[in-house]
């Protein structure tokens, strides 16, 4: 303080520098991400543009796929994506939330670390390798077990009826719901960490058993998180290609029944990508890259949407 | 200050409610000193984290309808003790406990004794409020009900008055039921606990330090609300704030590394304290 030319606040020469340098650098890295999403969605577009002047919106809505009759449609590859994306959440969101329960309030505190890490290595195992035991292991499984039982317990539901192929929309659900698992267990697990211990002795003290203090204090205090959780394995099912690939049928149509084959936009511009032989062939399957880009995109706004409506009330002050 | 057993000593019937400290006198605690009923009556009670003991052989009867502060410097075993009074620590592994803790009677920690049943008797208020954030300020009251599977309207709405009413909360949010519990200021927000631990309708309440994160106008709503809980119920608090007990409390308990020092009326502790180590905490010279 006795000698203030040594303690100024002005910046010391040249200090000024990295900090904008930093600045700048960080900005454009940030910037880079915006610039790729552009750029990904102008070369879909740039490369489907043959397609969209041949069919225009009707695209969307045709679902006729006959490459021999150059008639091209998107619908049966939108509605097989949706499907077999909805099928996993409602197959993989109640599991990966049980599991991130146990993991993180019930599980004695040696089990939690090898359960961790067995749900992390499902998550490096390779897609194509889901897609092998999917058609060695699971499908002749559901096609002889459950697929029966379901169209014997639930038949007369549109949904369980026709006949039983084996590879199947309902297949493709249960592969994408492994395959997603772990994602959203790791994140409703770290959601369901966050969730203040005051929260819950607020609720022990009140007489709550062990269940009901994860009822009114941990799963409505997280709810907002653990939908979020869900978002991210729905962004993950969405573009999942290779195991679905292996186990959905290829086939593009749209049934009301689980059994039966479906396609997926991902799919379909795997597997046909290398026989497209046409320009518009080709082009048509741009545009499916353009539809599902585009349906990733919607699906997220729309949760982010319906997010805020669910938590904006009530929540809006818990930050 | 080593010599802290030898001078937790207070001499026998020199206090109208005198407790022995250390297990020597333990056996003359048993001679009920006043006709007051007895909420708590904890004898040779002692407490481990693991390996570190936190409680040291307390013995002391907590008498009902009476407010009792537990001070002492901080580490000093008091929020410890708070929480053994309802069994919160069953929720933290690798604690044990020895000696006895009786509630009115029934021996908290006997065999076939529900941890959930004895919470409901004896409601907690916490140093920080917490209120379930998604829900209303209704909801907040009567989850505690709801919880015990009330379902009558009549009642639950009853209830939520009466109890939005002993916190002195009522008319503040009478018209904001609906709101979410969250959007109450701080000291509003803790009384809202208040009315969610009184609307189970408990004989006892614990309080660890409710004021501690209150402005001094808030505080003073809830010690004057602690001074009309006293018709009802048996409060417990533990405080940091020496002029909080002075003011709010009936009996003071002054607890020093895990061991009880003192216990006697408010009054005599703080105006004429019968050892040496509370007079010094007391008169701020050291704690």
């Amino acid at each position: 303080m006795s000698t203030p030319s040594s303690t100024s606040i002005l910046p010391a020469p040249g200090s000024r520098f990295p900090n904008i340098a930093f600045k700048w650098a960080a900005g454009l890295a940030a910037a880079m991400i915006i610039v790729l999403i552009i750029l990904v969605g102008w070369e879909l577009y740039a490369g489907s543009r043959l397609s969209l002047s041949k069919f225009g919106a009707g695209f969307l809505w045709s679902s006729e796929w006959d490459p021999v009759a150059e008639k091209y449609g998107a619908l049966p590859f939108i509605f097989g994506t949706l499907v077999s994306s909805l099928l996993a959440l409602l197959i993989a969101v109640p599991l990966g939330v049980a599991t991130a329960l146990f993991l993180t309030e019930l599980a004695p505190m040696r089990m939690r670390q090898p359960i961790t890490m067995a749900i992390e290595m499902l998550a490096a195992v390779p897609s194509v390798i889901f897609g092998l035991w999917g058609i060695f292991v699971l499908i002749p499984w559901l096609r002889d077990h459950l697929f029966v039982w379901l169209k014997h317990t639930l038949g007369f539901l549109p949904l369980f009826q026709g006949p039983i192929y084996g590879v199947s929309m309902l297949a493709a659900g249960v592969i994408i719901a492994i395959m997603i698992l772990p994602i959203v267990t790791s994140i409703s697990r770290e959601i369901l960490r966050s969730v203040p211990n005051l929260q819950r002795e607020a609720a022990y003290a009140l007489g709550a058993t062990r269940w009901e203090v994860l009822r009114i204090a941990v799963l409505s205090y997280a709810r907002r998180g653990l939908f979020g959780a869900a978002i991210l394995g729905l962004g993950r099912a969405l573009g999942e290609t290779m195991a679905v690939t292996m186990v959905i049928g290829n086939r593009p149509q749209i049934s009301a029944s689980l059994f039966a084959p479906g396609y997926t936009l991902a799919s379909v511009i795997a597997n046909e990508f290398t026989e497209a032989t046409t320009d518009l062939y080709l082009s048509s399957l741009f545009e499916l890259g353009l539809v599902l880009l585009a349906v990733t995109i919607l699906v997220n706004i729309a949760a982010q949407i319906m997010l805020k409506g669910i938590t904006g009330s009530v929540s809006s002050k818990v930050a | 200050m080593s010599t802290l057993p030898e001078t937790a000593r207070i001499p026998a019937g020199a206090a109208p409610v005198r407790v022995a400290a250390a297990p020597a006198t333990a056996s003359t605690a048993d001679v009920p000193v006043e006709a007051e009923e007895v909420a708590f009556d904890i004898r040779n009670f002692s407490m481990w984290y693991g390996q570190r003991q936190a409680l040291q052989e307390i013995t002391i009867k907590i008498s009902a309808r009476k407010v009792t502060a537990i001070i002492g410097p901080s580490g000093c075993g008091k929020s410890t003790f708070l929480r053994s009074l309802n069994r919160m620590h069953d929720l933290t592994p690798g604690t044990r406990l020895e000696g006895t803790l009786r509630h009115f009677g029934n021996d908290l920690y006997g065999p076939g004794i529900d941890a959930t049943a004895v919470r409901r008797r004896v409601g907690m208020v916490f140093q920080k409020s917490n209120p379930f954030p998604t829900m209303s300020i209704a909801d907040n009251v009567l989850v505690g009900l709801r919880l015990n599977g009330m379902r009558d309207r009549s009642v639950l709405q009853e209830r939520l008055e009466q109890s939005l009413r002993m916190a002195a909360l009522w008319d503040e949010v009478k018209d904001l039921l609906n709101r979410p519990g969250t959007s109450l200021s701080g000291g509003q927000q803790q009384r809202l606990c208040i009315a969610r631990s009184l609307a189970v309708q408990p004989d006892t309440l614990l309080m660890d330090e409710p004021c501690s994160a209150l402005d001094p106008i808030a505080t003073a709503k809830i010690e004057d609300l602690i001074q009309t809980l006293r018709e009802k119920y048996t409060v417990v608090i533990v405080t940091h704030n020496m002029q909080q007990a002075a003011r709010c409390s009936d009996r003071t308990a002054f607890f020093y590394m895990g061991r009880l020092i003192e216990f006697d009326n408010t009054r005599k502790i703080f105006t004429n304290p019968s050892n040496p180590q509370t007079e010094a905490y007391v008169s701020g010279r050291f704690g």
